[in-house]
């Protein structure tokens, strides 16, 4: 198999592995072909760009530490609307502020939540994730005066980013400013999953028991990695806001946390690519067939998601990768 | 007697109404996921087939209502014999993601699948007589449909409790919701019981999809809309434990009755409160097994 | 001289099942203490209570004089304990390197960092290879564990446990499905520690426990029967009336 590899220097071997290969350059010269030659719009464009941010956030949560999450949505809505509230009510339009204002409130309930949720497991969690995320969307809805709840929160008006780039109506500024959100976000991710503590993760995903035994403070750890992933969801979440300077309850939906879920699965998850994959191709198709035949998508998403789950369990890249080998280097 | 007590049995009475749909409904996926540990989000896509084989047995074929209920039980427990076998059993000794995913994919399909053939508006029967109207009790009459429905899922409650505790069949299936291995080891065939419970838990849900069109209605999007309401049904309740389920039912069916009337905005928002509380404070529900440490 | 690990009238009940009684153990600096006892005997109940997977109805658990009883598992590993599974707990997707790479990182404190390439590490990648070579492991340093073969990954399990540099080890039957070829590197490896580190070990092979141990704790029903140093325990009749009589076999 490609995964034996002759003893050579360990650290080499080590660091070949998580350096910059070619292929890695792919995504981001599509993204940037298609501020070009716009095959999509740049608004579908800013929508998928929010999308891969929203679903490597999961990456890190479910990929890397085995977190299974049913209630993700939480944290990219609790961003949404604390950068639509600060808009909204305190006039805080200032665009890079405002986002890391939305990302940390988000990262904040991350961390609250996390720390109670992370001390179950399996269906308990499960469940807890569900039941949490539908009561912070219910909680928005009551909340009306802060929230607008059923009707939404209007009246955010994002300030020109540098006071120069302003959200214009086909959103070229716009797709650059998400393009290099999703950009730092991606070399955090990279950065972590490739650091001594992505790899303690790793562990915990794959034996829990044995991270104990090896003295790892397996909650804490846990806790760090979900308030750092809800600190990224709620900068996706904080991005939606401003493009479209318009929030509803739909941020926090049961329905958003199961896409971005099947997003990651289908793309492949504890990859980091799956996420690009994953939510540049549900999004084209759901743009292309949803509006016009919305049963048909449904029916082809539904049998999709089923013989995924049945037969291709690592998504499109895991089948991508054992078919070529192409994003795991072998060893010489 | 006084307006606030009036109001209150009325709340009480039509949460039970809508408690005895939630355990009708949820009692099916409280025992197979007790039994197989499976994640099923998509138990609510057998209530709506029920619901839809109702819908189609009366206007079209014109069968009267009990009987439509009973060919909705019969029809969708055996479609989802094959299903069971085919995509479920796969996937028993999977991970929850796969499990959870699979599940969604089947939601997704059947919402398709209604929307192709009945359109995507809610469908409407019409009930028979002695089921329209109120029932006046004295102090206050009640519809006769939520009438009938506690009555029916007090029967539902009586023959499954007489089902689990007095039959043999039931008996095997306390012990293999109670250690799998251990029921197998005995020679029970675990594989033989799942499908048999699944098969009465999806006709059941039939029967519950029938019973919802005049309470709650249906949709083509019936099983998103309440996945997360059976889902913490059982949770709450315990997996596998049928006074569980009828416990959280009813407390879970009250209390959003209550809340809805109480502060008709924000009333959903108490049910998850609730759950996540009780699932802090117990993991496994009222009833569920333990953690054998 | 002050006992590494002391155990005191330690008790757990599963429900009615007693599955430790009263058991109390002392291991001094250099002690090489073997807990035999037939199968259902409690031994492995017994590590678990001890490395704190499990939590005692009563008694305590003293490391170097401090009393654990209340500390999680991970504190009892900063405090210099460690332990080997009976059933190998590895990760099966990672390199054998990797697998030691993560305990000895652990045990320096870096599992925590977030912002650093782990490979930069050099100083916790050498001695992770350095226990690979002690342990006959290099040629296996970047194979995937769920290819190797079962014997080796039990030598993994050693080296991921020598990662931590523990002073008190339980061992649970290390050398258990290992093939006979193997066992003596094992062995080779634990008698190799120094007189510093007190080890408690599992065993049911007679010929280790009797050339491996200078004293024996016989565990039967989940209370000691016997101890004391190999001779006295060769010689005990109940012990071999219940124990070694049954257990022929092994």
């Amino acid at each position: 198999m490609a995964n034996r590899a002759s003893p050579g220097d360990p650290v080499v071997f080590l660091r070949d592995r998580t350096r910059w290969q070619w292929p890695e350059a792919l995504p981001w010269i599509l993204a940037v072909a298609i501020f070009f030659l716009q095959p999509i719009t740049l608004n579908l464009g800013v929508q998928i760009l929010i999308t891969i941010i929203f679903a490597l956030s999961l990456d890190l949560i479910l990929g890397y530490g085995g977190v299974v999450t049913l209630g993700h949505a939480a944290y990219f809505g609790t961003g949404a609307y604390a950068t639509g509230m600060l808009s909204a009510h305190l006039g805080w339009n200032e665009p890079i502020s405002g986002l890391l204002a939305g990302a940390s409130a988000a990262g904040i309930v991350g961390f609250v939540t996390g720390w109670v949720l992370l001390r179950y497991h399996g269906l308990a969690l499960l469940m807890l994730t569900l039941a949490l995320g539908i009561m912070m969307s219910e909680f928005a809805n009551v909340t009306e005066a802060w929230t607008g709840g059923f009707d939404g929160l209007s009246g955010i008006s994002i300030d020109p980013i540098f006071g120069i780039f302003e959200n214009d109506l086909w959103r070229r500024n716009y797709y650059w400013y998400s393009l290099i959100v999703l950009f730092l976000v991606f070399l955090a991710c990279r950065r972590i999953v490739h650091s001594a503590f992505g790899r303690s993760l790793v562990g915990i995903r794959e034996n829990t028991q044995r991270m104990r035994a090896i003295g790892s403070p397996v909650h804490l750890r846990l806790v760090t990695i979900y308030t750092i992933s809800a600190f990224m969801a709620g900068t996706a979440g904080a991005l939606y806001a401003q493009v479209n300077a318009y929030v509803t309850l739909d941020v926090l939906s049961f329905a958003r946390s199961g896409t971005v879920l099947i997003v990651l699965v289908l793309g492949g998850t504890g990859r980091l690519y799956g996420a690009f994959i994953g939510a540049f191709l549900y999004i084209l198709i759901e743009d292309e067939l949803a509006k016009e035949y919305p049963a048909y998508w449904e029916l082809g998403l539904g049998f999709i998601l089923v013989l995924a789950a049945l037969f291709f369990r690592t998504g499109i890249l895991g089948a991508l990768e054992s078919a070529t080998g192409l994003f795991r280097r072998r060893a010489p | 007697m006084p307006g606030f007590v009036t109001a209150a049995v009325s709340i009480f009475f039509d949460g039970l109404a809508y408690a005895m749909l939630l355990f009708v409904i949820s009692v099916g996926l409280s025992v197979t996921m007790g039994l197989m540990g499976f994640v099923n989000l998509a138990h609510g896509a057998f209530a709506m087939a029920g619901g839809y084989v109702t819908v189609a047995a009366m206007n079209m074929l014109g069968v009267p209502f009990i009987p439509a209920l009973v060919l909705a039980f019969v029809i969708v427990a055996i479609i989802s014999i094959p299903l069971e076998r085919l995509l479920y059993a796969p996937l028993y000794k999977a991970g929850e993601l796969d499990q959870v995913l699979m599940s969604i994919g089947i939601i997704f399909m059947a919402i398709a699948g209604v929307t192709l053939i009945f359109g995507p508006n809610p469908p409407a029967i019409v009930l028979p007589d002695f089921l329209k109207g109120q029932v006046d009790l004295g102090f206050k009459t009640f519809p006769t449909y939520r009438f009938f429905m506690i009555i029916v899922g007090i029967v539902m409650v009586v023959v499954l409790w007489l089902g689990f505790e007095r039959t043999i069949i039931g008996a095997k299936i306390r012990a293999a919701v109670d250690n799998r291995q251990m029921a197998q080891a005995v020679g029970i065939d675990v594989d033989k019981l799942f499908i048999l419970t699944f098969a009465m838990g999806s006709g059941l849900a039939a029967i519950g999809g029938g019973l919802a069109i005049d309470i709650v209605g249906i949709s083509p999007t019936f099983a998103f809309n309440y996945l997360v309401l059976f889902l913490i049904v059982v949770s709450v309740g315990g997996l596998g434990s049928l006074r569980g389920a009828f416990l959280a039912a009813i407390v879970l069916g009250v209390i959003d009755t209550a809340g809805k009337y109480i502060w008709p905005e924000g009333g959903a928002f108490f049910i998850y409160v609730v759950t996540v509380a009780v699932l802090l404070v117990r993991p496994n529900g009222f009833f569920g097994k333990g953690e054998t440490e | 001289m002050t006992n590494l690990l002391e155990v005191k009238g330690l008790h757990k009940n599963f429900g009615a099942l007693k599955v430790t009684q009263d058991v109390h153990l002392a291991l001094a600096p250099g002690a090489r203490h073997a807990l035999i006892g037939p199968n259902g005997a409690g031994k492995t109940t017994l590590i678990n209570l001890i490395a704190g997977a499990l939590k005692p109805d009563y008694g305590s658990i003293f490391l170097d004089t401090r009393d654990v009883t209340g500390m999680s598992e991970a504190g009892r590993v900063k405090s210099g304990m460690a332990r080997t599974f009976q059933i190998n707990q590895l990760f099966r997707k990672l390199t054998t390197l990797e697998n030691v790479a993560l305990s000895v990182s652990e045990r320096l404190g870096r599992n925590h960092v977030f912002w650093r390439h782990a490979w930069r590490n050099s100083d916790v990648l050498e001695e992770a290879m350095a226990l690979l070579k002690r342990l006959g492991l290099e040629s296996d340093a970047l194979t995937v564990i769920e290819e190797l073969p079962y014997g080796r990954q039990r030598l993994v399990e050693i080296a991921i446990t020598l990662g931590l540099s523990p002073n008190v080890l339980l061992l649970d039957e290390p050398a258990a499905g290992v093939p006979s070829s193997e066992s003596p590197v094992i062995l080779d490896a634990v008698d190799a520690l120094g007189d510093d580190i007190a080890v408690l070990i599992i065993e049911h092979d007679m010929d280790v426990v009797f050339r491996f141990a200078k004293r024996i704790s016989v565990l039967v029903g989940g209370a000691v029967l016997a101890e004391g140093v190999p001779d006295e325990i060769a010689a005990n009749e109940q012990v071999r009336a219940v124990y070694l009589g049954e257990d022929a076999d092994a």
